[in-house]
């Protein structure tokens, strides 16, 4: 049959909603403010999590060029940074320190949670499932506005007199709790807090709109077996989130008391500026048991649903079923389940029990297998199959080799005898830019080009998303690959500069290396925002499949209106990998075709469930 | 370097040409019609795969070979040798690992290109297959497991009887150390009596402190056990001694300790790197502030003997803040006086 053929729909829409045809034009604050249709909402998260990676991006530069060239006079920024670039000509240390902690969450948390699941799963979780939206759509919206606020907060906390929050992305106590102990600690560490209130508020509601989205509004036959590894990986970070943000919430809730309350969690035993502070009995240890076991699902958060998005577009763009696609839900329920249990692997030298250090270390190199098959089967899924190179699939080919790359230095780290040399080296910034800043960041990336038709219903200009592709790829690699060499060589992270150790002193020109491709790499990060903007709305007109995928969200209009289907939804008959199936004419079968309308190219069993149909 | 910023400023004025021509033909393209799922694109990504990829691998041995003693640390304690061999099986491990996927991820890009002449090989499943890339990765790990607990067993162990004590405590944003003088006890402390002298808040109704100096270099004996016993007074900073694989996070209210054994001397260390100038040194890797990337103490390495002579020879840190003679409670004044080695006046 015709590929492109809709599928015949005759049973009643599964959920009972009538679809009306809204005819009437919203007004604009209802269709781009104020929206509760998935589609926009996805938009609004891309566009600012797009805000977020600009501003993500440009501290990274401001910082690489102090590593980068320490004797640089960076005169020229004091229009921007005003008193933060001394009279000398010089960034000042602390608001060095600054700019690494601003770095870090607006890239963990705006960009790569916000920005990647917000995006994708509303984008893709109501299309590729065959609901009309969202389960509810005015708490999707409340969640976009709730991270809106937060992106506000977290933005105007830079320009504070004191400047933001400056302890890390971590924001350890007692230095996150003192502001003797560092001017960031004042009202940015507050506003800080305040952000992530909002955005675990934001991330909370979104996720259980998900879920319960999943669980409740598959269309007929869209049965858990066969669901898209993206619809896979939203839900089971979704259901991560779930679970390890309220723990975040609570671990700053408490730092919230340290520092405004008097209590003394946190802090014990603390002589600073001049003064014996009363608290006593307190732990640090307790924040970062509490942190990490966010900390680390979140990385999870970032890459699971990368991982989904590469999934889906290995498989499309190679034109081939994914392999073994239990196994890939296995694994991908493995590392959600086990990434709740290695959080203290970030904790190995904190002064926690050695015997903690062991079990944590055994149960980190656990979550490596997991993680391996998952790369042996996208290896698998290439191997014999019939490469198309858009640049989401280049895209996601990148992500795969930094996954890879990443995921075997996270070896070295997990083994708690390594990273009594390794930790809090640049060998861990090393580690977690490729497997977690890269491969997320590329997933995202390249499910912006696999999805762009369906957002904007024209496509990106593939010549340059390939120039997009070629330098940001081999760039990110001249940029992390080399930090590796300067964390065995014991370089710290977070130092302000190099030169007052002999033994860190070597690497100044590997620095000035590092340093140079980085502003490349941000610099061509121009290309795809030209591209995308450009696109949007010059880009050549979509046709309603450009990829020729199997997927629910191809079925739709190219421009889905609310509702997302015209008539009835489709209704599933198969799982979304039948590409290239012996006996079809066509190397795809989407998903709404019905096996009795495929009798050349059923699989036996497939055979046989007919057949029992039919009696 | 300034050649290669003016390469990146090179690259950067190629790119915006490119876009500006781009923009013209974008501008003239006819609304286009579904083509062919690929064009000849399609042979130059794969070709640029192989090159990329094998561009990197090679580049990476180069760099890895050719610098190697500049990227390594030197190794100078017991427990180091053993964290330095692990690491390097585990580099070997996840080496070859490395080098085999990224292959097969470039062979299989260049060999399976879009043909419409053929169809991709429908191969949704293996049983087998997957049970060996899941036993076969466990089972390897499960090596690394028991290789490196056994070796985190040995460091973290406790330190024996007869183990030197040191104490180190960060504070921002520099270290101080203190021994226990000559009867091997460090005194007691409470953070309320620190002062802007006495430092550690040493507690003068506790006779140990009497005797403990504080100098302001680390000296410690090759081959003797030492255990540093770590805290901080402020916020947390973290003890890092790279040659010693040494690290321990320093954290107010819960002292910390590391035990380990040096077994090369400063000067045997400064022949062996050929640089007549090295030193041990100790940095902090928990960010603590401003001056977080400062915090250096030396650490000299000796001879027992040497190192002794040096204990022998330092003086306590009440002689030399005789001031705090009136903290001593009276009926310990006497004894204070003759441990502290103050001279009577
Ligand atoms: C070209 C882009 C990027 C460059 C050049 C870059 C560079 C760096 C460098 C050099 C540091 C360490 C600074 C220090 O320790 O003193 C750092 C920290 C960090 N980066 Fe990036 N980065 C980039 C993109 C990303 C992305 C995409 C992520 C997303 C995960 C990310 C997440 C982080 C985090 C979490 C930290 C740690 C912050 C902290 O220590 O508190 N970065 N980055
Ligand atoms: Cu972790
Ligand atoms: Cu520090």
């Amino acid at each position: 049959m015709a590929p492109e053929a809709q599928a015949t729909l005759h049973e009643a829409d599964a959920h009972g909603r009538d679809h009306e045809h809204e005819h009437h034009e919203d007004s604009f604050i209802r269709k781009y403010i104020f929206c509760t249709d998935h589609k926009m909402i996805a938009k609004q998260f891309l566009i600012t999590g797009i805000f977020w990676a600009v501003i993500g991006g440009a501290l990274s530069l401001i910082f690489r060029l102090q590593l980068g060239f320490p004797e640089m006079d960076l005169a020229w920024l004091q229009p921007v940074l005003g008193k933060w670039i001394t009279a000398q000509g010089k960034l000042d240390p602390e608001f060095y320190l600054a700019l690494v902690t601003m770095h870090g969450t607006i890239m963990v948390f705006f960009v790569l949670t916000a920005g990647l699941s917000g995006t994708f799963s509303n984008l893709l979780i109501p299309l590729q499932i065959g609901a009309r939206d969202m389960a509810s759509g005015f708490m999707n919206m409340l969640s976009y506005w709730l991270f809106f606020v937060s992106s506000v907060i977290m933005f105007g906390s830079m320009f504070v007199e004191a400047g933001p929050a400056g302890g890390g992305w971590v924001i350890y106590p007692p230095l996150s709790a003192l502001p003797q102990a560092i001017k960031g600690s004042g009202l940015g560490m507050t506003l800080w807090l305040v952000s992530m209130v909002f955005f675990i508020a934001s991330s909370l509601i979104g996720s259980i709109n998900y879920i319960s989205t999943v669980i409740n509004m598959r269309t007929r036959g869209m049965k858990f077996s066969r669901l898209p590894l993206t619809i896979w990986a939203f839900f089971l970070t979704a259901i991560v989130g779930i679970l390890s943000f309220p723990v975040l919430f609570a671990a700053a809730l408490l730092l919230v008391f340290d520092r405004s309350f008097g209590t003394s969690f946190y802090l014990s035993e603390i002589y600073i500026g001049g003064e014996a502070l009363p608290n006593v009995g307190g732990s640090p240890l307790l924040f970062q048991h509490l942190f990490w076991f966010l900390g680390h699902p979140e990385v999870y958060i970032v890459l699971l649903p990368a991982l989904g998005i590469t999934s889906e577009i290995i498989a499309t763009n190679a034109r081939k079923p994914i392999f073994g696609y239990k196994a890939m839900i296995g694994s991908m329920m493995g590392i959600a389940f086990l990434s709740f249990v290695v959080w203290a692997h970030h904790m190995f030298v904190s002064g926690m029990n050695p015997f903690l250090g062991s079990i944590f270390m055994l149960l980190t190199l656990i979550i490596a297998v997991p993680s391996a098959v998952k790369v042996f089967n996208y290896l698998t899924t290439l191997w014999r199959g019939n490469l198309v190179f858009t640049p989401a699939m280049l895209f996601s080919i990148g992500l795969l080799s930094f996954f890879i790359s990443g995921g075997l230095t996270g070896i070295f780290l997990g083994n708690s005898a390594i990273d009594v040399q390794l930790h809090d080296t640049y060998f861990v910034v090393a580690h977690f830019h490729l497997v977690m800043g890269s491969a997320a960041f590329f997933g995202m990336v390249a499910g912006v080009y696999h999805w762009f038709p369906k957002l904007y219903g024209r496509m990106m200009d593939k010549k340059l998303g390939y120039l997009h592709f070629w330098i940001t790829f081999i760039g990110a690699y001249m940029v992390f690959f080399p930090m590796h060499y300067i964390g065995i060589a014991g370089f710290p992270r977070r130092y302000y500069s190099f030169t007052n150790f002999d033994a860190f002193s070597s690497f100044a020109d590997l620095n000035s290396f590092v340093s140079v491709a980085a502003v490349a790499t941000v610099g061509v990060q121009f290309i795809f925002l030209f591209n995308f903007f450009y696109s949007m709305y010059r880009g050549r007109r979509a046709p309603k499949n450009p990829w020729r995928s199997n997927t629910l969200e191809w079925t739709t209009p190219v421009n889905p209106g609310h509702g997302n289907w015209e008539g009835e939804i489709p209704a599933v008959h198969r799982w979304p990998y039948d590409y290239s199936k012996p006996g079809a004419s066509e190397d795809f079968i989407p998903q709404n075709v019905p096996l009795s309308e495929t009798p050349e190219s059923n699989l036996p069993h497939e055979k046989k469930a007919l057949e029992s149909k039919k009696k | 370097m300034m050649k290669l910023v003016i390469a990146a400023g090179g690259i950067m004025i190629l790119v915006a040409l490119f876009l500006i021509f781009r923009i013209y033909t974008l501008a003239s393209a006819a609304k286009g019609k579904n083509k062919k799922p690929v064009d000849s694109s399609n042979k130059w990504n794969a070709a640029l795969i192989v090159l990329s990829i094998g561009g990197m691998l090679v580049a990476a041995a180069w760099y890895s070979v050719k610098y190697f003693d500049d990227y390594t640390v030197p190794v100078a304690s017991e427990h180091g040798t053993e964290v330095s061999r692990l690491f390097w099986w585990t580099m070997a491990v996840t080496g070859i690992v490395f080098i085999v996927t990224h292959i097969l991820l470039f062979v299989f890009s260049a060999r399976y290109q879009y043909s419409e002449k053929r169809k991709a090989r429908f191969y949704p499943d293996n049983g087998w297959l997957e049970m060996v890339w899941t036993v076969i990765p466990a089972l390897v790990l499960t090596g690394l497991v028991i290789s490196g607990l056994k070796t985190w067993n040995t460091m973290t162990a406790k330190s024996p009887s007869d183990a030197e004590n040191i104490e180190i405590m960060g504070y921002q944003f520099a270290w101080k150390v203190r021994y226990p003088g000559s009867d091997g006890v460090i005194g007691k402390y409470d953070y309320r009596l620190i002062d802007a002298t006495n430092v550690f808040g040493m507690d003068f109704s506790d006779q140990a402190n009497f005797d403990d100096f504080s100098p302001r270099e680390i000296h410690i004996p090759k081959g003797k056990h030492v255990q540093f016993k770590i805290r901080s007074r402020d916020v947390i900073h973290s003890v890092f001694a790279p040659h010693f694989r040494l690290k321990m996070d320093a954290v107010p209210g819960m002292p910390t300790r590391f035990g380990f054994v040096a077994n090369k001397t400063t000067e045997e260390m400064r022949q062996e790197t050929g640089n007549p100038d090295f030193d041990y040194e100790i940095a902090c890797t928990e960010v603590c502030g401003r001056g977080h990337f400062s915090m250096k103490i030396k650490v000299i390495v000796e001879e027992p003997e040497v190192y002794e002579k040096w204990k022998a020879g330092q003086k306590s840190w009440l002689s030399k803040n005789q001031d705090y003679i009136v903290k001593v409670p009276k009926k310990l004044k006497e004894a204070a006086v003759i441990k502290a080695g103050l001279e009577e006046d």
